[in-house]
């Protein structure tokens, strides 16, 4: 490793770690309802919010009250959402004239950026008004990251509270948007328009290239969702090639700014997390859990990057920089690989280079990151209580090894908690397995993978995985935009999204309702090196026993047939 | 401590092995397999592979495929033989408890002051039903004394010959169906109806079919459940994966992998942990009335113990003697010695043995004249000698009043103050240390003090400190001053202590430590104690206490000994610590499973993968078959450790985690490297793929 690309990768993540305690505390006081200085600028608006929409603020819900509300709110926001995308032909702010779009598309777009996932089986520039982003996109990127936070708040009050209350869904929701997502969104965008990111609602300009040749350069209010795409990990970008484009990433600086914004606030979160369950060792574990899986997975792509294909090699090609396919130039592999770790870590899903050209071992491990449940850090909210159905388990298998009944953070795991955190960790081999199972054989399906032999298996593994997961990335030879993949990957998002909410907030219900079982020697204790490398193990082994078959016959075959010399 | 303990069935024993190997065949019955999940999904899959086994006879390939099967075939017997052999053993136990419990004739009284009684069968009394129990007849049934006193052989139960009083009315009113009055007659009401006695709770514990599955258990199964759903998916989905890849895949090798994914291992051992956990206890003679109640034990923080026989002998004993008033020690020794020969109590005859012991005295008994007996009118005991010696022991108020009588009586005129000087600094050290002092005295001159102590039984102090290495806060419950109670306490190493308590005290307690989050055990055995022991998590009541307390309590302890507390916590634990452990090794076991068989299946597809094969297995054949191979032994191997449970020794939660997680987790990992490695270069030198 050179001695630059380490001083980036130790400044990005030096930076992150600075950040972490200061916006993680915030959260935590803005989730207890607590002051901070951004109450008299919000709170008028707050309590108006609050009025207009007849909630009760003080009003504690159960997780079915929670649930309900949650599911409405997003129905609501996936019709609405639906209904811009089919309809964006008749509606203002389209100066390019773009027709609304075909069902299946509006469904998956509309269920994508619902979900979180931000899967494009569409181009920004060509598929989408004006309208469509700022209205439908944008919101749709600030509620769905909102509403994974609110979820995992939830789940935090779940284990703290004995009531058997979990907060008030709207109130979370409220708050959420209010005093994080959008002063932070706003700072991130101005901050991104001095780098040069558009804001704008002009029609794309003509231009004439060096060469002589005609290209249109597309613009539009990138800025404003550039930041709360990164920022919620929801990855969305607003021109088709994502973050390579070079007016949605201008700088090494807006690069740098953008990847620290895919992980602040996930990674924010889980000390928020340590604050609010008042033992900030908890935290700290489940921090350096997710912490070991992020280097090991960032050391491995790094590595896996630096070796160029060895008939590359042969031909000639110049190979010190590293496998460059795929890649911007003015990135180069360090800033790709950052990114595409993070980005796969966290449930982001932005890029800033082709995870189709890794080699096979440095795509296998963005795969499988969001293989994991995209507990790595992983989606706003999203990764901490996947994560954490991963502490119950845990906790339950080697918590009997003390010799009592399993209980974290006081609150005893029994049948009922068991069952659910299973049915949740169950979508991940549903959606990633099954689907891509069937996927790759079904014809109509496997039309559109790209290439052939392991590396088109991967392909649609990774589509399959992004969905599940609610990435959002992408494989970029797969072609996602067919009637069957908008549907399926739209199905495999809600499943991915749901099916692991609703276990996640009736575990919350189930503990809030629990007393606490005092602390002594005889506890299993959460905290500390051992429960952290437990817990590591426990998701790479429950990950790894899941998809080692499909891995072995993607990229591992691709990984070995390279090594030994074999091309498909 | 128990005198007795019922001899352990060995774990070989012929027979048991004869029985549990009939039993394992018997239990195929898919009806009977339905209530383990997991074995009988690989029942159904044996069947499955039979089925395309014989289909595809004389194929190619069939050979191995036969192999396969009977290898699935024994993994299930195996499973079946495991808890056969489990419930063959607690069964064994249960019979020799039911033998007491062979109908007999009761006497049924009409009423209570019935004159005659009517002769029916045990079985047909209920619950509320008046019985006589004359000296030789057998209880008929549980009940409660009503009226009358009597001497009971409990040996049936608890193995201990001498007999022991029953009566009405007192904390000792309980009897059991199945124990012999040996004198006298009582008047019993029965308390259990026939199947709900404490020996029939105990016997279903032991027995599997009608066994209820702990909390703990449940969670675990659908654990496990899930676990295979999970893997009949990622099963399911391989041969469309090997479409994809051009690679065929032959049913039976993915029937083979789905086997040794599932948690087989813990699947098939788990009902025999829990029958083992039972037995265990049963061992131990006590009766849990629920699974749970085990389980319960596990989770106890703090447990609540009665001073006297549990942390103390029940009696006070000599420790030292304290001459007052220039009298020698010497003196002291023998005066108290010649004044407690004939004194039948524990602390007369702990006095003789103490200087005889230590001042090496020998006494000529025929100086002896005649013996005081103490007296409620004098409070005190003695003995007066040939030579008009007289000795006296007592406590101190009384002895200070005969004292100042008999000073009175020789001066003819006012008591005087005869205590020497330093009587009262002694007195008072000896109290303050949790002591009782007695005075023993010569003539009326005050020889000195008897230290009469509370001794600590040997060991207590360690267990103490086991269990709050183990984070569980052991309080002493007694009846004492607070200052004596604080010094014993101090002594023996408790935690905390309540002192000069009642049952209301008790309740009060263990609600308050409930209200702090811990799980609270305690024993009792007096009526008194019921609601104490129906609000603890864990009661366990002594069986010779009253019906009252033994309802409220779920464990029931036949040896009557306090100190079972401690070991029905341990047996809690270890039944946890088996199951965890045994499901952390299985998971880790799929881990080689997976590098043996993965590139098995696919090597024609892909040769590359063959870099998979990091244990170098002879052929694809040969590395499915061996994996299926382990996967069925390691059921058999790890059966000893299932009946005998995990070992387990006192330590902290963090400390028992890293050696279990080394052991069982790393192990687990290990382990199937080797053995599959192992059976690979058996069967391939067998010829047998």
């Amino acid at each position: 490793m050179s001695t630059s690309d380490f001083l980036q990768i130790a400044l990005f993540i030096g930076v992150l770690l600075a950040l972490t305690p200061f916006v993680g505390g915030y959260m935590a006081r803005v989730y207890s309802g607590e002051r901070t200085f951004l109450t008299p600028l919000m709170s008028p608006l707050e309590r108006g919010i609050y009025r207009l929409c007849g909630v009760d603020p003080q009003a504690q819900q159960r997780w079915t009250g929670y649930a309900v509300a949650m599911l409405a709110f997003n129905a609501c926001g996936f019709l609405l959402l639906f209904l811009i995308l089919r309809l964006q032909g008749y509606l203002p702010f389209n100066p390019e004239g773009i027709p609304g779009m075909s069902a299946d598309l509006a469904f998956n777009t509309a269920v994508s950026f619902t979900t979180n996932t931000n899967w494009q089986a569409y181009s920004g520039e060509s598929g989408l008004s004006y309208l469509s982003q700022m209205m439908g996109l944008t919101t749709q990127n600030f509620v769905s990251a909102a509403t994974g936070m609110a979820v995992l708040v939830a789940l935090i009050r779940g284990l703290v509270r004995r009531d058997g209350t979990v907060g008030s869904f709207p109130v979370d929701l409220v708050r959420t948007l209010l005093y994080i997502l959008l002063p932070l969104s706003l700072l991130a965008a101005i901050v991104l328009v001095a780098e040069g990111v558009p804001q704008n609602l002009s029609a794309y300009v003509p231009a004439t290239t060096v060469e002589g040749a005609q290209q249109t350069i597309a613009q539009g209010p990138a800025a404003s969702q550039i930041a709360i795409k990164q920022l919620g990990t929801n990855g969305g970008g607003f021109f088709g090639v994502n973050s390579a484009h070079p007016l949605e990433n201008p700088t090494p600086i807006s690069n740098f700014l953008e990847m620290v914004f895919i992980l602040l606030i996930p990674m924010a979160l889980v000390y928020t997390f340590g604050k609010m369950v008042k033992d900030r060792r908890q935290g700290l574990a489940i921090f350096a859990a997710m912490g070991v899986l992020y280097l090991a997975g960032l050391f491995t792509v790094y590595f896996a990057e630096q070796n160029v294909h060895p008939e590359l090699a042969a031909a000639g090609i110049e190979t010190s920089a590293g496998n460059m396919e795929g890649k911007e130039t003015r990135f180069g592999v360090v800033n790709s690989v950052l990114w595409a770790q993070s980005t796969t870590a966290a449930s982001n899903g932005s890029v800033n280079s082709m995870h189709d050209s890794f080699t096979p071992l440095g795509g296998m491990i963005p795969m499988f990151n969001m293989m994991l449940g995209e507990v790595v850090f992983g989606g706003v909210g999203a990764g901490l209580y996947g994560m954490l159905i991963f502490v119950v388990l845990t906790v339950f298998i080697a918590g009997l090894m003390v010799g009592r009944t399993p209980e974290y953070l006081g609150k005893k795991i029994e049948a009922k908690e068991v069952t659910l955190a299973l049915i949740a960790i169950f979508t991940l081999p549903l959606g990633i397995v099954a689907f891509s199972a069937v996927g790759s054989v079904l014809p109509v399906a496997a039309a559109s993978i790209q290439e052939v032999g392991p590396h088109g298996l991967s392909e649609i593994l990774y589509a399959y995985s992004s969905a599940t997961g609610n990435n959002g990335s992408a494989f970029a030879g797969f072609g996602a935009d067919t009637p069957y993949h908008n549907t399926m990957l739209g199905i495999a998002m809600l499943v991915g999204r749901f099916f692991m909410i609703l276990p996640v907030l009736a575990i919350a219900g189930s503990l809030a309702a629990k007393q606490p079982v005092a602390a002594s020697a005889g506890t299993f204790p959460t905290h500390g090196p051992l429960f952290v490398t437990l817990l590591v193990a426990v998701v790479l082994i429950v990950g790894g026993l899941t998809f080692f078959p499909a891995l072995a016959l993607g990229p591992i075959a691709e990984h070995l047939a390279m090594i030994q010399g074999m091309q498909f | 401590m128990s005198k007795h303990r019922t001899e352990d069935t060995r774990l070989l024993d012929k027979q048991l092995l004869q029985q549990a190997l009939v039993m394992s065949v018997k239990k195929l019955d898919p009806r009977v397999m339905f209530r383990n999940p997991i074995m009988f999904v690989v029942e159904v899959t044996a069947v499955f592979a039979t089925v395309l086994f014989l289909a595809g006879l004389g194929r190619e390939g069939s050979a191995v495929a036969g192999q396969i099967c009977l290898w699935l075939w024994f993994t299930v017997l195996f499973a079946n033989f495991a808890e056969s052999l489990a419930e063959g053993r607690g069964k064994a136990r249960a019979d020799s408890l039911r033998q007491t419990k062979s109908s007999t004739q009761a006497k049924k009284l009409s009423r209570l002051g019935a004159r005659g009684y009517e002769l029916v069968p045990s079985e047909t009394l209920r619950k509320g039903d008046l019985v006589l129990v004359e000296a030789g007849d057998t209880i008929p049934a549980d009940g409660e004394v009503v009226d009358g006193i009597a001497s009971v052989n409990e040996a049936a139960i608890t193995g201990e010959s001498a007999p022991v009083i029953r009566e009405s009315g007192g904390d000792r009113s309980g009897v059991t169906g199945g124990t012999v009055v040996v004198s006298d007659a009582i008047r019993v009401r029965v308390t259990a109806n026939p199947g709900d006695s404490f020996l029939d709770r105990m016997i279903g514990l032991v027995e599997g079919a009608s066994r209820q599955k702990t909390p703990n258990e449940i969670a675990l199964t659908i654990l496990l459940v899930g676990l295979t759903i999970i893997f009949l998916v990622v099963v399911a989905a391989l041969p469309l994966y090997a479409a994809y890849s051009g690679a065929v895949l032959p049913t039976v090798f993915l029937v083979a992998l789905l086997i040794t994914l599932i948690p087989t291992t813990i699947g098939g051992l788990l009902s025999a942990i829990g029958i083992a956990g039972m037995d265990r206890l049963v061992k131990a003679n006590v009766v849990a009335k629920s699974g749970r109640a085990v389980e319960a034990a596990g989770d106890v923080d703090t447990l609540l113990l009665d001073k006297t026989g549990t942390i103390t002998y029940g009696n006070r004993m000599a420790h030292a003697f304290v001459p007052v008033g220039g009298a020698s020690e010497q003196e002291l020794a023998e005066a108290a010695l010649l004044s407690s020969l004939s004194d039948d109590t524990p602390e007369g005859k702990s006095i003789v043995t103490l200087a005889r012991k230590r001042y090496k005295l020998s006494i000529n008994e025929g100086a002896i004249a005649e013996f005081v007996p103490f007296s409620a009118q004098t409070r005190m005991s003695g003995v007066d000698l040939e030579n008009g010696v007289e000795i006296r022991k007592g406590a101190v108020d009384s002895m200070l009043r005969y004292a100042g009588g008999r000073e009175a009586a020789v001066s003819g005129g006012e008591s005087l103050m005869v205590a020497p000087v330093e009587l009262k600094p002694v007195v008072e050290r000896i109290s303050k240390s949790g002591g009782t002092p007695l005075v023993v005295a010569r003539d009326g001159h005050l020889l000195g003090v008897v230290h009469l102590k509370d001794i600590v039984k040997p060991h207590i102090r360690e267990r103490f400190e086991q269990l709050r290495a183990m984070g569980i806060r052991t309080v002493m419950v007694t009846g004492d001053n607070p200052q004596t109670a604080a010094a014993i306490a101090a002594e023996a190493g408790v935690d905390d202590f309540l002192a000069e308590a009642t049952p209301e005290r008790k309740l009060e307690l263990i609600r308050e430590e409930q209200a702090k989050g811990r799980l609270v055990a305690m024993c009792g055995d007096g009526s008194n104690d019921a609601p104490a022991l129906a609000q603890a998590d864990v009661g366990v009541c002594m069986n010779d206490g009253t019906a009252a307390a033994k309802e409220a309590g779920n464990l029931i302890d036949l040896d009557s000994d306090p100190t079972k507390l401690i070991e029905v916590v341990m047996i809690g634990k270890q039944l946890l610590i088996s199951r965890g452990a045994l499901t952390t090794f299985s998971i880790a076991n799929d881990v080689a499973k997976y590098f043996a068989i993965i590139p098995a299946l696919f090597m024609a597809a892909y040769p590359q993968l063959a870099a998979l094969n990091v244990m170098n297995l002879t052929s694809p054949e040969s590395a499915i078959l061996a994996a299926v191979i382990f996967n069925a032994l390691i059921i058999i191997a790890l059966v000893p450790l299932a009946l005998r449970g995990v070992k387990y020794r006192a330590a902290s939660a963090g400390a028992l985690l890293r050696n279990n997680l080394l052991v069982y987790g790393l192990g687990g990992l290990i382990l199937p490297f080797v053995g599959i490695k192992l059976i690979d270069l058996v069967i391939t030198g067998l010829g047998l793929v």
